[in-house]
């Protein structure tokens, strides 16, 4: 049966979430990011996205994209995820931006199509955009997909940012992947009683109750677990475990990772 | 029959005339019942009895709308839960495991999961890592440690939550249809648990409709019926009864033919013994 706009959103957004869990096998590898403390990794690949935005010399940027893609190969994270689910993503929404500097951005001339004028400044503005988008996303995704959420979160922590933020992420975490689960069977049991093809009128209505009860489900839900919780003994402070441990290995890690920021930055300028 | 305890322990809860409402609607009935320290019993009813209800009134989440809940000869009432001292002594001595896992298991991972009551009662970090690593063994859920509780079976979340719970080492345990949605194996891991308990002194009050573990897992049986307890025995007395079970929808006929004659009979499980 073909699917409607709504529940084509619907599976996109599923997949997405898989997505988000097959990235954990990544995690799991045995590579240069995964035997990093992961407070290192979030300091270290946050470091180089902000010389990435500091720095001002396209050859810089070039330069960090060649470490991002160097740090990905030790990681054992595979270039095909990388060039399908970030570079050409992040080239599509980011060429809509760059695109018209090229034309618009005052210089000298290179080509002329027309009324449209190509100058040399503008498509120094437009690699510069789209190289600096591109290298910041990599060293990002590279986080994402060398380090559990889990670990994320308690990387967080070790930064001392309130302890409620991180629990509502964490939950929010948790709890869409059985919310996402949830409409996916109420979506297939709906396919399964429907016979033939519904009006979009109909299709909307029927997506609207869907989330409708979706979001009552979702309130039973959360009230439900704030009883588990009060039943374990929460009262409105959460309590937390830290149990990470810094070795030489990642200190070499940070140490690394400060300096190629500090230099990027330095020759940057 | 009516609820009350012929144990030589102490009373450990009392319920007098117990009533609650979701949002108007009654839940429980003017419900009274008593259990003793070291008692293992079995609430039994179809859906809707007011079972799960009950353990929440229990277990402090819900307080009676009218009639009283005591604990250890203390009324237990909201305001009485807004002092901290009082709220995590009890936390530590009565624990509830809930019907859905899912409910249950709201932490990123295995461990943190098992961890978060013992982090909550600000127990010392030895004591809590050496007493996670106990449970986990107990409930033969090491392995998933690190796992983030989504990515377990129905058993396996089952087996989290029993560990979440046991980690507290609590005197009272409230479940919540412990063997719902287990495989055999599982089932029995569950039973056997109950069972090694039988002559402690921990309480153990298990919601169920699978009458079959009743004999191994409860001492006393309290049938609910409609927000109420129809009635109360020990397991001998109440699952023979076919009428009760009948009526408290907890059995059904069983009707299938033996050649031309058809004929129906009670649909007990491993207590339906019938002559042909």
């Amino acid at each position: 049966m073909k699917r409607g706009f709504l529940e084509s959103t619907f599976v996109g957004f599923a997949r997405v979430v898989t997505r988000a869990m097959i990235s954990e096998e990544t995690a799991r590898r045995r590579g240069l990011l995964q035997a990093l403390d992961p407070r290192v990794r979030v300091v270290g690949l946050f470091s180089l996205v902000l010389a990435v935005t500091l720095s001002r010399k396209i050859s810089v940027v070039v330069a960090l994209l060649t470490v991002a893609v160097a740090i990905a190969i030790l990681s054992r994270v595979s270039l095909f995820v990388l060039v399908k689910r970030v570079w050409l993503v992040v080239l599509g929404f980011t060429a809509v931006i760059a695109v018209p500097a090229i034309f618009v951005t005052p210089g000298d001339p290179v080509a002329t199509f027309g009324f449209l004028t190509i100058t040399e400044q503008g498509l120094r503005t437009a690699a510069m955009l789209i190289l600096r988008v591109e290298t910041a996303v990599t060293f990002t995704t590279l986080l994402i997909l060398c380090t559990p959420w889990t670990h994320v979160l308690k990387a967080l922590r070790a930064f001392r940012l309130p302890k409620e933020a991180i629990a509502m992420l964490a939950m929010t975490h948790r709890y869409v992947f059985l919310l996402v689960e949830t409409a996916s069977q109420m979506l297939e049991s709906r396919r399964s009683r429907t016979v033939g093809i519904l009006k979009p009128a109909a299709q909307r209505r029927m997506a609207a109750r869907t989330a409708g009860v979706l979001l009552s489900k979702s309130i039973e839900l959360s009230n439900e677990v704030y009883l588990a919780m009060q039943s374990r003994g929460f009262r409105g402070d959460i309590q937390i475990l830290s149990d990470f441990r810094l070795d030489a290995w990642d200190y070499l890690g940070l140490t690394a990772f400060l300096l190629a920021g500090g230099l990027a930055v330095w020759m940057g300028r | 029959m009516d609820g009350k305890v012929s144990w030589t322990m102490p009373v450990l809860f009392e319920l007098q005339d117990a009533c609650f409402e979701y949002d108007g609607i009654p839940a429980l009935r003017g419900l009274s019942l008593e259990i003793a320290q070291g008692e293992r019993v079995a609430l039994l009813g179809a859906n809707g009895s007011g079972k799960s209800t009950l353990l929440r009134i229990l277990d402090a989440l819900h307080f009676a709308s009218k009639g009283s809940v005591s604990f250890d000869g203390q009324r237990l009432t909201p305001e009485l839960f807004q002092r901290d001292d009082y709220a995590l002594a009890f936390r530590r001595r009565v624990a509830l495991v809930f019907q859905n896992p899912d409910v249950q298991l709201f932490n990123p991972t295995v461990f943190d999961e098992v961890a978060f009551g013992p982090l909550q009662l600000q127990w010392p970090k030895e004591t809590i890592l050496s007493k996670v690593a106990e449970a986990m063994e107990l409930m033969g859920v090491t392995h998933l440690r690190d796992r983030p509780p989504y990515r377990l079976s129905g058993g396996e979340k089952k087996r989290v939550a029993l560990a979440s719970v046991l980690v507290l080492d609590p005197d009272v345990l409230l479940l919540d249809e412990p063997t719902a949605t287990l495989d055999p194996r599982s089932q029995s891991q569950v039973v056997d648990l109950i069972q090694e308990w039988k002559g402690s002194s921990k309480t153990v009050i298990t919601a169920t409709h699978q009458l079959e573990i009743v004999e191994d897992i409860a001492d006393r049986v309290f049938v609910l019926e409609e927000g109420r307890v129809a009635a109360t025995g020990i397991p001998p007395e109440i699952l023979p009864n076919y009428e009760l079970l009948l009526r408290a929808n907890l059995v059904h006929a069983h009707r299938h033919s033996h050649g031309s004659v058809i004929h129906s009979h009670p649909h007990l499980h491993s207590h339906s013994k019938h002559e042909h």
